[in-house]
């Protein structure tokens, strides 16, 4: 993985001592919360319900068990002995004082860790396919073109104070785990005919109050040219992107309101004149920045064949284990593990101190000492031999980690909600709690198969509940909570966006609506093997809306 | 007029806090000052305008309260999670700030 150079050292110790000299100054009275705010915000300091939050950025949701070690020891020092893993690949931390921030932040850098670019109106953590580098059905590695855009959007003059927040994702394989068309940037990595590196670019894709499928914009860019037209994208939002109304600046509208072709063209006319600029990427650095992602070297390990099966014969749990979080690896006596944060009943992608240790603990013995975050609020060990899944499976029961439900219906990705977050409307952790309970039988889950639920507790989304297949959104109404369901949504290579079924549900009803629109899947449903999403795209909504609302004009009048 | 308590976010650590009778910042919404009117809940007002002027808290917000049987409760479930902390069992076995060595870095 990455290793900080001299250059990101000095500059990252030198904004822990800045910010440390701000927030003495704060705490002084010499700064105003005004003048503070945006200070604190640019290094990962929000205000929440009962206390500040940082949120820690973990570039492309890569990590070793030296930093996730350190993670583990922040939750403790400085917090309450536990992080919540985002559906951005970053940890959030909930207690943290501001006057033990500056300390937090220079341990964290320790370990080349920082929270830079985890808020503001910049270029956020690039996120990218959490199997990346260990897939088999990956192009190339995504992490190498992330880390550069990461060092190129650093601190970057020119967009730092953009109309809005802007996210970048980069995926390297045909079947999209970085859900990059609801990203304002979507690079997806590919191969031309001859052979060459480049990305097909999207642009315009996201969530929130107005959700947006990217736009494809070109087919297949150079390699070479990744930043020139980043920045050239850059510069048409920077431009022309809305700066009177919060709500409609973000790129997606600027691409609604242009047109793709026509914006794609404006796109052009900077490109030409960046392209063969210093921005142009030489292919050494390239290749200099690749060689920190070299895959491990992995031994033949042909032995875990047979291993695997008889533990899979005697353990019925640990065949169960193997079959929901054990994924194929580009190296056939290797697999790529999913180790659920989504524990039946408990919160969606939180982990305590403990936990954290126990993962860097199995990474540095059996995995090469890499850790990934998902976007799924799961974390990931992308390289494991076959032959040592039984130890590992051993150290996560012990740890409480080993939930063997990657994918299915209690893999549930939740915001915070209203339990902590200053723009939620909504709870929507006990919502998630209370459907991982009523689902949670592995016999159910199996039947049920493949199906993601994702709440949010506001219309910002960070619950991903637009692109849920079941997506559930809190909202206020008379001073109480209320859920609207979406149905067929996808963040996926072939993204959609959910369609509201109908008027919401009160929290204490929503879970029974789940499992209305669950039975009546599973009762439409070709065969088994249909799962929940392609049933939906071939019925449509109405049969949800008759099971859930009884006759189509209580639906038609929500 | 409902009945109103003001509250806010104490600024050295962040915590919710409610402005008691004894003019002070509380950790607890059932300590709050309670104003029953008009020129109470200025009261409050120009009080938390000063506190926050003071650099002693933040985000500070005047907010609805009922009271049944010298219990009170915010009207806005936002206002009864923050004076009530999360809703969930967050922080299992969490010892609480017990000294710890730093990692090896």
């Amino acid at each position: 993985m990455y290793r900080y150079d001299e250059f990101d050292h000095a500059f990252v110790s030198d904004r822990v001592e800045q910010f440390r000299d701000q927030v003495g100054r704060r705490l002084s009275g010499e700064l105003a919360e005004d003048a503070f705010k945006p200070l604190r915000l640019m290094n990962g300091v929000y205000l929440q319900l009962h206390a500040y939050m940082l949120r820690v950025a973990i570039p492309y949701g890569t990590l070793n068990g030296r930093q996730m070690r350190m993670l583990a020891y922040i939750a403790r020092k400085y917090d309450r002995g536990y992080g919540h893993f985002t559906t951005r690949q970053n940890i959030q931390y909930n207690w943290p004082k501001l006057n033990e921030l500056p300390d937090a932040l220079a341990d964290l850098a320790t370990v080349e860790m920082h929270a830079l670019q985890t808020s503001g109106n910049c270029i956020r953590n690039v996120t990218a396919d959490h199997f990346a580098g260990a897939a088999a059905d990956e192009v190339a590695d995504p992490r190498p073109y992330a880390e550069i855009l990461r060092q190129w959007s650093s601190v970057h003059p020119e967009f730092s104070f953009l109309p809005r927040k802007f996210k970048i994702a980069v995926t390297g394989a045909e079947r999209d785990r970085a859900a990059i068309q609801v990203h304002d940037i979507g690079l997806h990595l590919k191969k031309n005919e001859k052979g060459e590196i480049g990305f097909a670019v999207y642009v315009g894709g996201g969530q929130g109050r107005t959700p947006m499928i990217a736009k494809k914009i070109r087919d297949f860019l150079p390699e070479e040219d990744l930043l020139s037209y980043t920045t050239a994208i850059m510069r048409v939002y920077n431009l022309h992107g809305r700066r009177d109304n919060k709500y409609k600046a973000r790129i997606k509208i600027l691409v609604h309101e242009t047109g793709a072709e026509e914006l794609a063209r404006q796109v052009d006319v900077e490109f030409a004149a960046l392209k063969d600029s210093e921005l142009k990427l030489p292919e050494r650095d390239v290749a200099a920045i690749s060689a920190y992602f070299a895959p491990p070297d992995l031994a033949p390990r042909a032995e875990g064949w047979a291993s695997l099966a008889q533990w899979k014969k005697a353990d019925a749990d640990f065949a169960r284990w193997v079959q929901n979080n054990v994924q194929p690896h580009k190296h056939p006596d290797y697999g790529m593990v999913t180790i659920s944060l989504k524990p039946i009943g408990g919160i969606p992608g939180d982990a305590t101190d403990t936990q954290m240790e126990a993962v860097a603990d199995i990474a540095e013995e059996y995995a090469f000492d890499e850790i990934r975050v998902s976007h799924e609020q799961n974390l990931i060990l992308p390289h494991v031999a076959l032959a040592d899944l039984e130890p590992i499976y051993r150290g996560l029961v012990a740890a409480g980690l080993a939930t063997a439900n990657a994918g299915l219906i209690t893999d549930i990705i939740a915001c915070p909600g209203l339990d902590y977050c200053a723009l939620a409307n909504a709870r929507s952790i006990p919502v998630a709690q209370e459907l991982s309970l009523r689902f949670g039988a592995p016999e159910r889950q199996a039947e049920i198969g493949e199906l993601k639920i994702k709440i949010s507790g506001c219309i910002n989304a960070c619950g991903h509940h637009h692109v849920g297949h079941i997506g559930l959104l809190g909202v206020e109404k008379k001073g109480e909570e209320l859920y609207q369901i979406t149905l067929g949504g996808s963040g996926d290579e072939n993204t959609s966006i959910g369609e509201i079924i109908g008027r919401g549900f009160e929290p204490e009803k929503v879970t029974d609506a789940v499992e209305v629109i669950v039975d009546t899947y599973l009762g439409l449903r070709l065969d088994p093997s249909e799962t929940f999403l392609v049933a939906y795209r071939r019925v449509g909504p109405q049969p949800f809306k008759d099971a859930l609302y009884g006759d189509k004009a209580a639906a038609a009048a929500a | 007029m409902a009945d109103k308590v003001l509250t806010a976010n104490r600024l050295s650590d962040g915590i919710s806090v409610w402005l008691d009778a004894a003019g002070t910042w509380n950790e607890h919404l059932q300590s709050a000052f309670v104003a029953r009117h008009k020129e109470a809940v200025e009261a409050l007002e120009a009080t938390g305008k000063q506190a926050y002027a003071d650099n002693k808290v933040v985000d500070v917000n005047v907010v609805d309260v009922e009271e049944f049987d010298g219990v009170l409760r915010p009207l806005r479930m936002r206002e009864r999670i923050r004076a009530e902390g999360p809703s969930i069992s967050y922080a299992a076995g969490y010892a609480g700030l017990i000294a710890t060595a730093a990692p090896a870095a």
